[in-house]
């Protein structure tokens, strides 16, 4: 089944030049109504009129995460506020998450990729689809939720956690597709087990996992634990949410939607494009986006893309699960972890300094965080209840800023390595690829 | 009557009580008593030793956290009823003790390293119902 043939399966030539006639829409655009962009082109020499194809877009500048923060909130918008139906928005350090806005329209067209990357799972109007993505600012829940009303599938809105709730939905509800991160979903099906619940009671037969790294191994694990076909589903919110590239039935990577957003990988050092096949950093423009239209955004995920068409029928490039980052981000339960946002919480903190290490691990599998902070002679206090408050007001602190529980060990000075150079901040313990 | 404690933190990590007692060992310091509290990740070890300040100055060197506490010791004879009688004293008289512990010795008496947070006061008012307290001097070497 495919959702939007016209689209899916367009001829690379025809594809080619739907993406030129948007992209050259969305340089104008950007160039006439933000400011930053404008700049940004006039320092490289570029006018709107000097953008005719889509081979023209290795000439246009990056934007990088940096440049929405630097522009929080609204900097980047290119519609009055008016036209924004909807914000989601990221966490990031101190006071400056990411936020992204949405037009009608981007809503309609978010929620036509999220149909078709429901369709490549199978997902139809038949369906009961349990939407187990966090609701709110996170666009996994909000994403899930549109794209399956327009196949028409009944969407249960139960949002992340709450686990026992889920296992009485799958039974009661009869929920034939599932989607949430890839570690909920093994978590659900440990669950399942452990309940000693019927296995014929549970009905599903797709689930549509993204929002954070996983491997071949958990795929065949969570299969088996829930007796359904699991897809991978990749997005970010700056380009729109899930629904960037799905996985199709034949599970040979992910196929972006490329008549919306334009990949490209590159070279993360010097920015050199590379040729399919090869990895690198990935790269999109949105070129349909009203409302944030992003320009060669550096998602700093590396991957490749292949261009040869998929035995599905799209003609759609595919890009492979990400095998790491160019920068220090973790993707921990499917939030956006910087090391630096750490840094700034304990650094505020008057009791602490900033010897700390971020130790991220997988247990039962949910990612967990634990942060070390290395107790100071000058903090130290010999009464329990003392270390136990301000352990807990660094947890709480960091909690809240990163949107993600963390637990907080307090440890010796001096036990943290202080390496020459660049710190080692993570211990990632998960074992991933 | 003020009595000098060392606060020691430590991670619950095999081997980090011995590690520490072998620095007071080499260094020829002499534990009179102590305490642990523990929580799940870290204890605090409360310690009385002999020469206090050369013990915090091995031990910070040795990279430990380590901080000097005034407490106070009351010695009551090792009856029933003694340790009542001191508590109900400070507990009439307003002084909440943050922690403390406890030890007997062999010539029938025991002894309460007390932590408050009004030491001054708890002195005052033990001393004013002829409590018998440590004195800093010869405390170190119990």
């Amino acid at each position: 089944m495919i959702w939007n043939e016209h689209h899916e399966c367009m001829g690379r030539d025809q594809l080619a030049s739907l993406q030129g006639e948007r992209l050259r829409q969305m340089v104008e655009r950007i160039y006439f109504n933000v400011p930053f962009y404008r700049n940004k082109l006039q320092e490289a020499g570029i006018e709107p009129g000097d953008i005719r194809t889509v081979d023209d877009l290795g000439k246009l500048p990056f934007t990088t995460k940096q440049d929405l923060r630097d522009n929080y909130p609204f900097g980047l918008f290119a519609v009055p506020q008016e036209d924004i139906v909807r914000f989601h928005a990221s966490s990031g350090t101190t006071g400056k998450s990411t936020v992204v806005g949405y037009t009608h329209n981007d809503i309609m067209m978010w929620s036509e990729v999220v149909a078709r990357s429901l369709t490549m799972a199978g997902v139809t109007k038949h369906d009961i689809i349990q939407v187990a993505y966090g609701y709110g600012l996170f666009t996994g829940g909000l994403g899930l939720h549109y794209g399956a009303e327009k196949v028409g599938a009944s969407v249960i809105p139960i949002s992340g956690g709450n686990t026992m709730k889920q296992l009485q939905l799958l039974e009661d509800f009869g929920s034939t597709a599932i989607a949430c991160t890839p570690s909920y979903a093994a978590f659900l099906g440990e669950s399942i087990q452990e309940a000693k619940l019927d296995p014929s009671k549970i009905k599903l037969k797709a689930g549509i996992f993204g929002a954070e790294p996983w491997t071949e191994e958990m795929r065949n694990q969570i299969q088996q634990l829930l007796g359904l076909k699991a897809y991978d589903i990749y997005g970010l919110s700056e380009v729109i949410g899930p629904g960037v590239s799905m996985e199709c039935g034949m599970q040979k990577g992910m196929h972006v939607f490329e008549d919306h957003f334009i990949p490209e990988i590159i070279n993360p050092d010097t920015g050199e494009v590379l040729p399919y096949g090869e990895l690198g950093e990935l790269v999109f423009t949105a070129v349909t986006k009203e409302a944030l239209p992003l320009l060669r955004y550096r998602t700093r995920d590396l991957t490749r893309l292949h261009v040869d068409i998929c035995e599905c029928g799209r003609t759609l490039v595919r890009m492979e699960k990400c095998v790491g980052r160019s920068d220090d981000m973790l993707i921990i339960r499917g939030v956006n972890v910087f090391p630096s946002q750490v840094e700034s919480v304990l650094l505020e903190m008057s009791e602490t300094k900033p010897h700390y290490l971020l130790v991220v691990d997988r247990q039962n599998n949910l990612d967990t965080l634990e942060i070390q902070v290395e107790v100071e002679d000058q903090f130290f206090s010999d009464e329990v209840k003392e270390l136990e408050g301000l352990r807990k007001r660094i947890s709480d602190k960091l909690t809240s800023l990163l949107g993600l529980h963390a637990t907080v060990r307090l440890v010796e000075p001096g036990t943290i390595e202080r390496s020459q150079g660049k710190a080692q901040r993570v211990v990632d313990k998960r074992k991933l690829s | 009557m003020i009595i000098k404690q060392l606060s020691v933190f430590l991670e619950n990590r095999a081997g980090r009580l011995t590690e520490l007692t072998g620095i007071l060992a080499d260094n020829d310091i002499n534990i009179s008593a102590f305490s642990i509290a523990d929580t799940t990740d870290f204890g605090i070890l409360r310690v009385i030793t002999g020469k206090p300040e050369l013990a915090e100055k091995v031990l910070k060197e040795n990279g430990f956290a380590v901080k000097i506490t005034d407490v106070i010791g009351m010695v009551m004879p090792n009856k029933p009823g003694s340790l009542h009688k001191a508590l109900q004293i400070l507990t009439d008289n307003g002084i909440s003790i943050e922690y403390m512990y406890a030890f007997a010795s062999a010539d029938d008496r025991a002894t309460a390293v007390i932590r408050t947070d009004t030491p001054q006061k708890a002195i005052e008012v033990l001393q004013l119902h002829r409590m018998e307290l440590l004195q800093a001097g010869d405390v170190y070497q119990l």
